[in-house]
């Protein structure tokens, strides 16, 4: 089972990024599921937001204490908050900045990745310059430096899961995932294995 | 679908020619759309989170146009019972939701509805009762409404939301009382996991449109709800008492029934894992049931003869079924997600009340966990399993799991020295 936990505040829409990567990851065949923290959500406050994927029915249903993937949807919480927390050995940690991911010095056995996933949502008019919504941003970063999920996948899903501004979402997923490069040395527990990779077709 | 995993999505239902499509959706939504492919008439409710999502929907399907059904807002979680009732008494089919402090506001009009014998199918979504304010699971707000007339299920998964609600309405319509369809705040409402939605025109041959036997009609006048006097009262209470043992068999053969035309089983009232050759089994509910399949899977890999039994209908009680798993084991623990106070946790209760004049009685454990959301993990399960897999009697009524007090102030402390077995779950 890979599980990956969201860091955002509320109104950067993560809880729907983790329900649009569930179905994105469905799409692909394997199991998914997504939750919010179990929380009262208010704009502006840490909201937490989980995605579970595996080959198979997913029956666990607590919190996801030691993630394998880490998104952190708005950088200052990396300060204020402990993201890391039970983050497994060899963990992803992709974040939202325009910074260069060095500047963040983490441990060199995580893989990490920026995205300037705020500048890219307001170029597609996803949000405003204060207040950007790089929810379907960070979700095409995701794919391309996790590796877990297809891009089309992932754009069906966004096309399908977002309320307005289908296509914009879509074309900001699409640039964010130009725009990384795939973590390096990724460790097993974060992607499935090529017996579990199969092709598989959603009707 | 097809591919590799084709094998898993057929294990897990998802595959079967029953199915229009599959989705990924929260359970308030697979309420939601049980409640359309249900073709229900009336839905009247009041917000109240986690609940709202589900009449959110709801307002949309109806005001899309995809479902010809009278949408009332409502001043109260009264009012919407009230509105359920009326509309239900007219012939229509009814549906409501709602959630804790919400449903205890509905409290009179529960006996109302089971008392004037109505159908009506109302998903309430487990949240624990105020004050403290809390908006997180537990059961104590549906196990409160016990003695109100109306069954009451308790749901594992999204599917199951959905299955259940489809099965209500045909076991509500068939013993004429309301059903109660429980989901565990957030752990299942804001859960997002793939659902297989049916066919429309295989739901409508699984449930017709109802039928009642007698209505509000201004062409054949009849009294309803009238005052009755002692020479009368008291049959009408056995009919409904009558009604409720009925639903028993009922609730078995909607369950089969369906399981022929959608591919899909829950066992009735009660389902069973591991529990063949099993010598000590949790019994438990809800979205903790899940979980506990893991810690049971576990276990059983280090060989412990451990199973699982899963309340799915507290109302009526699986009486039959735990009297049946009491001949086979050794010991039951009860894991409740509620309390009595001055008692015990509820089931741990009525699975004890159950056993007392039935021949074969093991020892019964009972276990309180997960009030007001506190997450119960497989460790959880592994905790409670440990302290039954290392003692013969109970000597505590109500052992509650995960408490923060310190060791010294628990009831019972949860491990014994000499278990060694499951260390891993030590200082939990």
């Amino acid at each position: 089972m890979i599980e990956i936990r969201m860091h955002g505040r509320g109104g950067q829409g993560g809880v729907i990024a983790a329900k649009i990567l569930a179905s994105a990851i469905f799409k692909e065949g394997k199991f998914a599921q997504s939750f919010p923290s179990f929380g009262v959500e208010r704009r502006g406050a840490p909201v937490l937001a989980f995605t579970r994927a595996d080959d198979k029915p997913i029956r666990l249903r607590t919190a996801i204490y030691e993630p394998d993937h880490l998104i952190v949807l708005d950088a200052t919480l990396i300060k204020s908050t402990n993201v890391f927390s039970g983050l497994k050995r060899g963990g992803t940690i992709l974040v939202n900045s325009s910074s260069r991911v060095e500047s963040f010095a983490f441990p060199a056995d995580y893989p990490s990745a920026s995205v300037d996933a705020a500048g890219i949502a307001v170029r597609h008019g996803l949000g405003t310059r204060s207040i950007p919504i790089v929810n379907t941003a960070i979700l095409g970063a995701f794919a391309k430096f996790s590796g877990l999920v297809g891009i089309e996948s992932i754009l069906e899903a966004i096309r399908e899961g977002v309320p307005m501004k289908q296509n914009e979402n879509a074309a900001a997923a699409l640039e964010a995932y130009e725009v990384v490069e795939p973590a390096a040395d990724l460790s097993d527990h974060g992607r499935f294995s090529a017996e579990e990779s199969g092709t598989i077709t959603v009707k | 679908m097809k591919g590799r995993n084709g094998m898993s999505m057929r294990n897990a239902g998802l595959l079967h020619p029953s199915i229009e499509k599959v989705v990924v959706i929260e359970g308030t939504h697979a309420a939601s759309y049980a409640v359309k492919l249900a073709r229900v008439q009336v839905i009247a409710a009041y917000p109240i989170t986690p609940q709202t999502s589900v009449v959110e929907k709801l307002s949309e399907i109806v005001s899309d146009g995809e479902l010809d059904a009278k949408f009332i807002k409502v001043e109260s979680e009264h009012s919407a019972m009230a509105c359920c009732i009326g509309s239900s008494i007219s012939g229509a089919r009814a549906f409501t939701a709602t959630s804790s402090q919400g449903l205890a506001l509905m409290h009179e009009l529960l006996h109302w509805a089971a008392g004037s014998r109505l159908p009506i199918v109302m998903v309430n979504v487990n949240r624990a009762m105020a004050p403290p304010w809390s908006i997180y699971v537990d059961h104590n707000d549906s196990l409160s409404q016990r003695d109100t007339g109306w069954l009451q299920f308790y749901a594992e998964s999204n599917q199951e939301v959905t299955d259940t609600v489809l099965q209500a309405y045909r076991i509500a319509e068939t013993v004429s009382l309301p059903v109660m369809i429980n989901l565990d705040a957030f752990v299942l409402s804001h859960t997002s996991e793939p659902v297989a939605l049916p066919k429309q025109e295989l739901v409508d041959e699984f449930l017709p449109p109802r039928k009642a036997p007698f209505k509000v009609d201004a062409s054949d006048p009849r009294a309803f709800g009238a005052l009755i006097g002692p020479e009368a009262y008291m049959e009408m209470r056995y009919k409904l008492y009558q009604a409720m043992e009925d639903a028993r068999r009922v609730i078995r053969e909607v369950d089969r029934d369906f399981a022929a035309k959608f591919g899909r089983s829950y066992g009735g009232l009660v389902e069973e894992y591991m529990t063949e050759d099993a010598e000590t089994v949790l019994i438990t509910s809800a979205t903790a049931v899940s979980t506990a399949r893991i810690a049971v899977d576990e276990l059983r890999s280090m060989g412990f003869p451990v199973g699982l039994m899963k309340i799915r209908a507290f109302r009526p009680f699986p009486v039959d079924e735990i009297r049946e798993l009491a001949k086979r084991v050794r010991k039951i623990g009860v894991m409740d997600r509620s309390v009595s106070f001055g008692a015990t946790g509820i089931i741990y209760q009525e699975t004890k009340a159950v056993l007392y004049n039935a021949p074969d009685r093991p020892a019964v454990f009972g276990f309180i966990a997960g009030l007001g959301g506190r997450d119960i993990t497989p460790e959880t399960i592994k905790e409670i399993f440990s302290y039954l897999l290392n003692r013969e009697e109970p000597v505590s009524e109500a052992v509650w799991v995960g408490l923060k007090t310190a060791a010294a102030d628990r009831p019972e402390p949860p491990f014994p020295e000499n278990s060694a077995a499951m260390k891993s779950s030590e200082g939990v």
